[in-house]
């Protein structure tokens, strides 16, 4: 490690060390006990839909081990061929098998949504895709971490976890379709607008949780940002902000490599993504952002301690966009085949696979009949696709100002005017 | 619409300026418990201009509280607790702080409820105190009104009486949009009176210019710290045989065409005095109003006077900078009084043969 890091790393060591005074004193085993005599999560409920299980949460009343520090390397559960190895820490519990199940199904379809939107953006018949293939582990863990009541905060990638979220699909495509800047109902699905301009939604998300928390609600916000997105103030503003006012809220950094086209390397000197966390006070984790394992584990407990008024949490997961920034970028400019090869041999989906055959929780039937899920899924999509909405072009002046001003009254006149003239002109013609 | 300043009650007492917007924050807050006020400093001290004086204290730092010294972070903080049902009333310290604001207010605090479809809307109070005419340094003196009022989705406000302070400020705290609710500093100890007992309910002054003042030769248009300019100016026209209307837009967006063009129509002549540079800014967007909808009416053609088009000035050299009376009834000379066409701009290159700034 980086001595620098070495020494805040005893610090802060020292400082959690005397802060496990006050709290009772649990061993992991008998938090790991008391995680299994817990009622288990029907498998049949994701099954049937997309939406959450509880997650568990018999770790939460316990800080992280480290105080502030991330792990040295990122927290691992499963290699690359999906074989178990010991956690760095035991912060973590093993997350429960129907978790694991309902995440292993959820990145199968999430995956198969997300080829088909490239696809769908390729034929142009979405205008842009920014494809998330290669982060099923990040976009499917942080939503299973979450309970139904709790908020999401996404950016334009996360399209895969508001498909794990229960969002309709058509919902979330009528944003890259031309229809809309937001297809689905914020206050009902619980899910902030896909964010754009970096990093700014996380300020919401600090502001949001303050508010729950401010009125005795057990919410949590997840906030979801790139490693570009890092490097912008307002991600420094919203960690600053959710340290001092204690927000439920668990950042989850998505480092895959690369900002469109510029890496890691030319966006910070840290050691970790994760490190940037330390400076505001707020408990950082970094972990293998390709094992949904290790995700779902670390989310599991970041919610947890979101949730239970230890403050917020900041999560690097260490992860790769397999494919191009979205359909308009050229990937091949800024890097080469065989670091995607790399990429793909350490594939989040099989890897988990692996580990799930191997552990006799799944068998070929079980993975063709989810395969068969997805296909459907993805057949759904392409179908109701075919349909295009009708948008009332008068929509454009109904939502800038709860009641429109006298000039956009005269503006929507005009423009009123314009179409009947179209439509008379259409009708004198036929 | 025509209103005239609050009527002073005989036994109202005189408040300053910045003692109505705290009347206005206590009244709303004891109106609404979602009502919650941030920002940097306006919780224990109140305030760098005392507006949140003992805020804090009578209603609890749970309902006005310090912040962390970001002014995104603010806004951003501000957005997210509106999305959860608050009715968030922050400071911007001052005007040229704002800045590092301005994503968040341009494109999250403005576009909410379009991107949403109506879905997600955002009743935020963004207090900015602006302007110049107090003798601060660098920073401190911007007139950052047209940024907001170009930005579609916001409404932008600014009052220039002290009862317009108190009732505009409620207006602005009910109302289901963002308001950018624009503090004139030089204004803050100016005193007047403020009828509190009126409803909130009541409230309608929101795209409702006030006629300040009547007259028949010509139109003074103004707004926020320019009204003062103009009142006087009025005053001193008197004496050139000059009766002046004076109007006060009281709120930017929405925009009172109605008022302002009826004031024009009548008295054929108009003038804009702002504060503000004058290039690209809010005074000539007035002007291009004006002469779209009162060409007709027009003796002259609308002139504008306003700051001139440089950073603000230091302290010392701010007088030349801020439109004055004398300015401001220089132009209403060159307003065609005697048949004889203005011809400054008319001969010569564009920008005239003569001296002389518009």
């Amino acid at each position: 490690m980086v001595p620098i890091i070495s020494h805040f790393w005893q610090i802060l060591r020292q400082e959690s060390a005397e802060r496990d005074h006050d709290v009772p004193d649990r061993s992991s085993a008998s938090s790991l006990d008391r995680a299994l005599a817990a009622p288990a999560p029907e498998v049949n409920d994701v099954t049937t839909k997309l939406s959450t299980p509880p997650p568990q949460t018999a770790s939460a009343d316990r800080p992280f081990s480290r105080g502030l520090m991330p792990a040295p390397i990122p927290v691992q559960f499963l290699d690359d061929t999906g074989h178990r190895v010991q956690a760095i820490t035991d912060d973590y519990l093993e997350p429960a098998h129907q978790q694991l199940l309902a995440a292993y199904r959820a990145m199968v379809i999430g995956r198969r949504f997300d080829i088909q939107a490239t696809t769908l953006a390729k034929q142009g018949r979405l205008a842009v895709y920014p494809p998330s293939r290669g982060q099923e582990a990040c976009q499917i863990g942080s939503m299973l971490a979450l309970s139904d009541g709790d908020w999401v905060f996404p950016t334009y990638r996360d399209s895969m976890a508001l498909v794990t979220r229960g969002l309709d699909p058509l919902e979330i495509l009528e944003v890259p379709r031309g229809y809309s800047h937001c297809g689905y109902d914020p206050m009902a699905t619980r899910t902030a607008p896909q964010c754009t301009p970096l990093a700014t939604q996380l300020v919401h998300a600090a502001g949001f949780a303050f508010g729950e928390k401010r009125r005795g609600r057990p919410t949590v916000a997840m906030a979801f940002v790139g490693d570009g997105a890092t490097s912008e103030g307002d991600f420094h503003e919203a960690l600053n902000f959710a340290a001092v006012f204690k927000s439920p809220v668990v950042f989850l950094v998505q480092n895959n490599g690369y900002a469109i086209s510029v890496p890691l390397s030319k966006q910070t000197a840290a050691p970790s993504l994760g490190y940037k966390g330390i400076g505001y006070g707020i408990a950082s984790e970094q972990v293998d952002g390709n094992d949904a394992m290790a995700v779902l584990a670390v989310l599991n407990k970041a919610v947890a301690h979101a949730r239970t008024g230890q403050g917020p949490v900041l999560v690097e997961a260490h992860t790769y966009r397999l494919d191009a920034h979205t359909n308009a970028d050229d990937a091949t400019r800024y890097r080469d085949s065989h670091e995607v090869d790399d990429w793909m041999r350490r594939d989040p989906i099989a890897r988990l696979e692996a580990w799930l055959h191997r552990e006799g929780l799944v068998d070929d039937a079980f993975v063709a009949s989810v395969a068969q899920e997805a296909e459907a899924f993805a057949t759904d999509v392409r179908d109701r696709m075919s349909i295009d909405p009708v948008v009332d072009p008068m929509s454009l002046f109904a939502n800038v100002f709860a009641t429109p001003t006298p000039q956009l009254l005269e503006q929507r006149a005009m423009v009123q005017a314009e179409l009947d003239a179209e439509a008379e002109a259409e009708e004198a013609s036929r | 619409m025509t209103l005239t300043a609050a009527p002073v009650a005989s036994a109202a007492k005189l408040v300053t300026m910045s003692g109505a917007i705290n009347r206005a924050l206590r009244d709303a807050m004891t109106a609404d418990p979602e009502v919650v006020v941030f920002g940097e400093d306006v919780g224990t001290l109140g305030g760098v201009f005392r507006v949140t004086d003992g805020i804090a204290r009578d209603f609890g730092a749970d309902r006005c509280f310090d912040t962390p010294l970001a002014e995104a972070g603010i806004v951003g903080f501000a957005v997210g607790m509106a999305m959860a049902g608050y009715r968030p009333v922050i400071e911007l310290q001052f005007d040229a702080f704002a800045y590092p604001a301005f994503e968040q207010i341009a494109s999250h605090v403005a576009k909410m409820r379009n991107r949403t479809s109506g879905r997600v809307h955002l009743p935020i109070v963004i207090r900015v105190p602006f302007g110049g005419g107090i003798g601060g340094v660098e920073h401190h003196c911007d007139s950052s009104e047209a940024y907001y009022a170009h930005t579609a989705g916001l409404k932008v406000v600014t009052p220039a009486t002290v009862a317009d302070a108190y009732t505009l400020l409620r207006e602005a705290i009910n109302d289901p949009d963002p308001v950018v609710f624009m503090e004139p500093k030089r204004l803050y100890w100016s005193k007047g009176s403020i009828d509190s007992a009126v409803a909130a309910t009541t409230f309608d002054s929101f795209g409702h210019a006030a006629v300040r003042r009547e007259g028949n030769d010509v139109t003074l248009v103004a707004y926020g710290p320019s009204l003062e300019v103009a009142m006087e100016t009025a005053v001193a026209a008197q004496d050139e045989g000059w009766s002046v209307e004076v109007v006060d837009l009281r709120t930017i967006v929405p925009f009172d065409d109605e008022t302002v063009v009826a004031s024009v129509r009548k008295t054929g002549r108009c003038v804009v005095v702002q504060e503000s540079q004058g290039f690209a800014g809010v005074g000539a967007e007035i002007a291009a109003r004006v002469q779209e909808r009162a060409f007709h009416s027009l003796q002259a053609p609308v002139l504008r006077v306003a700051g001139l088009d440089i950073p603000y000035p230091p302290p010392k050299l701010e007088h030349i900078h801020l439109p004055g009376v004398e300015r401001v009834l220089d132009a209403i000379a060159r307003l065609q009084w005697d048949d004889s066409p203005d011809i400054r701009f008319a001969v010569g290159n564009v920008n005239g043969t003569k001296g002389g700034a518009a």
